[in-house]
């Protein structure tokens, strides 16, 4: 982690959008009176999503005011958590788990990948498709390595199918979310290893 | 009560007591560097550590933990708390050496050194050395406003200026951006600080990284010349400590006084240091065909004393300024007065506040303490916040404490509280007299010189004595009548009834042209006097009244002479001398006194001494000093069933620039930056 400063260049304005508007009206509403300022990471998080999935200082500014909050305790919220991006990020914008789980299975391998054909991290490609990150743990160890892209997670990565996957989001062809070697959530890579019988009750019921 | 053993010693406490209170109690020493006893508990520097039997098995933060939070033991015995054993030394060491690992070992070139939380602290409680040779922590400087430089490399994050920021000044300026290793302290995007009491965020800083920038680089603490003595820049007379390095002021501090200004003190009181140096009046001057010619003390009283003598006395009249003490005024009065004349005026800016009503009706009755008590504001045609920034935090202090119902009428500021506006004008103020009384029982009626200097002013007071008895601010044992003063030397020049005597004429009059031929000129510098008159000015800066005058006799400022000021809320306070006067001028009440000899009837004093004995005979409460003398509030009813009728007009606000009201603030550069600031941010707001 380093020093996250608000980008270098900001657009001129920001305005939620009608629909992301009557979200934050109904979502303020359920807070109780001078406890808007609870809002604030929802409020950010929509503001993200609507604005490419970064956040620009206007936005900070502009949730701060719907929630009458000073600007400065905004920014301490969006500068203290790392899921708020303060800079442009790709259109495809990959967080790779580089944590123990991962490492041990190869993650190193894919941020090779990513330093080649994407470049450092928070670099965005000139093409606006991809930019990525190296982030802590994303929760999906049993399916090592992994990354999330945008909203989704992608399993099970080596260094080819990743690049395949990659490939296919770069010409818009659609991908397959989830692993990508076709095992269903987290069972186990080759065959059963425990549990391969059944006992008591069940074994019953299986002889029956 | 709780009872509870610190160190072996017992001692009974409030159980909702924090340990390091209970500590303290008990005489044991414990550091803190985010703990500080105005701001909420933050806990985060751990330094407070200390061990407890009766709680969890580990260190405990003291400052976060309450009497009430440990056990009793099986059989009964009280908890117990050790601040000297092994381990909490063992842990002191460790959270020391944490907090040095990424402060930089830069103490020679740091203004804090010598006066620094963290040197102290790691001297009495840290490790003999260091182990630790890796690369330290290096963060950008931010720029956060003219009053405060920012070396932040040296920040430890205790919080405490942005604790401060958000409760006492409630501007919410400062914040901790990032997190963890790249936390850092600034303002939102490094902007300047909004608050008029921005400053006192140096004080409260524990190591160097938020210096008084005026001050950069100028002196060691232990090279100052330390004068405890009061500020006059508004009328609350905060205490402070006037640091001096030779014959310059360098700095002025806030020294603690819970009765007035707990410990916090205004920009204006703490930065117009330099106002003390510039533009001064160092000898005395004489109008020559119509230019100002330097002269000798001899030829300028020579001079003014033969224009005295070759005046009438209903010719002759005085004015009094915003930081005259009560020495001078009361030897300006028996001079005038001694000459036959009744031209007397203290009041330039046309307030109708009159000695005749009685003390009560121009003091703040209430007491700046009582704000505390109080259940109630109503504040008329003031903007305490620009007109007593500390007073405002006191105000903001008993608003979070919650049940305080606050109303305003006048100008709709932001107070850094939120208040009912109830109006602008006096109809509002008389529809409140009107309105259901509420069980408000301890009411303050804060009524601000914006609503008494307009020719109505007389009727506003009516008005506004009628709303403070009718709805709770007069009752048995509680007058909530409160007047707030802009100027230092008002409540004492009223006490002393330096006021328009029997057929004489007011502030207005004097000033007016062709209406007088001579007028002595005490420092009044916030009101044009017209030409015509022969003008005598005793002042201590080239301001409005200098550029006026036909003879200048060069006076001292509040640093430079012993004097008593009246403060708002009626408390006779001592200012002492920390540097003698520039060049020539002398005391303010010596010049009266010489030119009394130069007109051949000497005053009948020729010391301060003797000064304060003939001031003591007239007004026996004027020298007890750091009480309040006795104010009826029998008076108020009186003022109550005067005839109040008032114009239309809206109130206007007493103060237009917080940074600009006097003539030593005019002077000083760092007071026209904030200014020149504050006057962006208007236009900025306005946009």
């Amino acid at each position: 982690m380093s020093v996250r400063r608000l980008a270098e260049e900001q657009p001129a304005s920001f305005e939620f959008t009608p629909e992301n508007k009557a979200w934050l009206e109904a979502q303020i509403a359920k807070y109780p009176d001078g406890r808007q300022a609870s809002m604030v990471v929802p409020a950010l998080w929509q503001a993200q999503k609507q604005n490419d999935y970064w956040l620009p200082q206007k936005a900070i500014e502009k949730v701060a005011d719907t929630l009458g909050m000073p600007y400065i305790r905004v920014l301490e919220i969006a500068t203290f958590y790392t899921m708020f991006n303060l800079e442009p990020v790709g259109k495809f914008y990959v967080q790779l788990c580089g944590t123990t789980p991962c490492m041990l299975r190869g993650s190193d391998e894919l941020i090779a990948v990513l330093e080649r054909r994407v470049g450092p991290q928070r670099h965005v490609t000139a093409d606006g498709l991809f930019s990525w990150l190296e982030v802590e743990c994303l929760g999906a160890c049993c399916n090592a390595p992994m990354v999330q892209i945008n909203d989704d997670y992608y399993e099970d990565l080596t260094a080819e199918n990743f690049e395949k996957l990659l490939d296919d989001l770069a010409a818009g062809r659609p991908v397959k979310i989830g692993s990508q070697t076709g095992r269903v959530s987290s069972e186990p890579a080759g065959a059963l290893t425990s549990l391969t019988s059944f006992y008591g009750d069940g074994a019953k019921a299986q002889a029956e | 009560m709780t009872r509870i053993l610190v160190d072996g010693v017992e001692v009974d406490v409030p159980a909702e007591y924090t340990l390091l209170q209970a500590c303290e109690e008990a005489g044991a020493e414990v550091p803190r560097f985010c703990f500080h006893e105005r701001l909420s508990i933050a806990g985060n520097c751990r330094m407070c550590l200390v061990e407890v039997k009766g709680g969890p098995p580990k260190p405990q933060a003291s400052c976060a933990i309450a009497v009430k939070d440990l056990r009793p033991g099986p059989d009964g015995a009280p908890p117990e708390v050790f601040t000297k054993s092994p381990m909490v030394k063992k842990a002191r060491e460790g959270v020391m050496e944490f907090l040095l690992v990424n402060h930089p070992l830069d103490c020679p070139i740091c203004d804090q050194g010598g006066e620094c939380d963290l040197q102290d602290q790691a001297l009495a409680f840290g490790g003999d050395s260091s182990r630790y040779a890796e690369n330290k922590r290096a963060v950008e400087d931010k720029y956060i406003g003219p009053l405060v430089k920012t070396a932040m490399t040296r920040c430890i994050h205790c919080t405490r200026c942005v604790r401060f920021t958000a409760e006492i000044a409630g501007t919410s300026d400062m914040g901790a951006i990032g997190r963890g290793e790249d936390m850092e302290i600034t303002t939102y995007l490094q902007t300047a600080m909004t608050s008029e009491l921005q400053g006192n965020v140096t004080d409260l800083c524990p190591v160097g990284a938020l210096l008084p920038k005026p001050q950069n680089f100028r002196a060691r603490p232990w090279e100052y010349q330390k004068t405890e003595t009061i500020d006059v820049q508004d009328a609350l007379g905060s205490a402070i400590r006037v640091d001096a390095r030779g014959r310059e002021v360098i700095r002025i501090l806030p020294r603690l006084n819970e009765a007035v200004n707990e410990e916090w003190i205004s920009d204006k009181t703490r930065q117009v240091v330099d106002g003390l140096k510039a533009q001064r009046l160092d000898r005395p001057y004489i109008r020559e065909n119509g230019r100002l010619r330097p002269a000798s003390w001899q030829e300028a009283l020579g001079t003014v004393a033969a224009k005295t003598k070759a005046t009438k006395a209903e010719k002759i009249g005085a004015l009094v300024g915003d930081l005259a003490a009560l020495e001078e005024i009361f030897a300006l009065k028996l001079l005038v007065e001694g000459r036959g004349s009744a031209n007397l005026d203290a009041r330039q800016d046309g307030s109708k506040l009159d000695p005749r009503f009685g003390r009560a009706s121009y003091l703040f009755n209430a007491s700046i303490a009582g704000i505390d008590e109080a259940d109630s504001l109503l504040i008329v045609g003031s903007n305490p916040r620009k007109e007593a920034p500390v007073l405002n935090a006191r105000i903001r202090k008993r608003w979070l404490k919650g049940d305080f119902l606050i109303s305003a009428i006048g100008e709709q500021a932001d107070l850094t509280y939120d208040y009912d506006y109830l109006g602008a004008g006096p109809d509002a103020l008389a529809r409140f007299i009107e309105s259901a009384p509420t069980a408000s029982a301890k009411r303050i009626v804060l009524i601000g010189q914006g609503a008494l200097t307009r020719p109505d002013g007389r009727a506003i007071l009516a008005l506004a004595a009628q709303a403070a008895r009718k709805h709770g601010g007069l009752s048995e044992g509680w007058n909530g009548f409160s007047v707030l003063h802009t100027a230092a030397a008002r409540v004492g020049a009223l006490d002393l009834g330096f006021t328009p005597g029997q057929g004489g004429l007011d502030a207005a009059d004097i000033a007016k042209a062709g209406v007088l031929d001579l007028v002595f000129n005490l420092g009044a510098d916030e009101i044009a006097i017209e030409p015509g008159a022969f003008v005598v000015y005793i002042g201590t800066h080239g301001d409005k009244g200098a550029h006026r005058a036909d003879v200048i006799l060069p006076g001292a400022a509040y640093t430079e002479k012993f004097g008593l000021y009246v403060n708002t809320e009626g408390r006779v306070q001592e200012a002492l001398r920390a540097t003698f006067p520039p060049g020539d001028a002398r005391e303010d009440w010596a010049i009266l006194r010489a030119l009394s000899g130069a007109l051949g009837a000497p005053l009948p004093f020729d010391s301060q001494k003797q000064l304060r004995a003939k001031l003591g005979e007239a007004h026996p409460h004027l020298l007890r000093l750091d009480q309040i003398g006795s104010a009826s509030a029998a008076d108020l009813e009186a003022v109550a069933l005067q005839p109040a009728t008032a114009w239309k007009d809206d109130f206007a606000p007493a103060i237009t620039d917080f940074y600009l009201t006097n003539p030593i603030a005019r002077a000083s550069a760092t007071m026209a930056e904030c200014s020149a600031l504050a006057l962006d941010r208007l236009k900025q707001a306005a946009e």
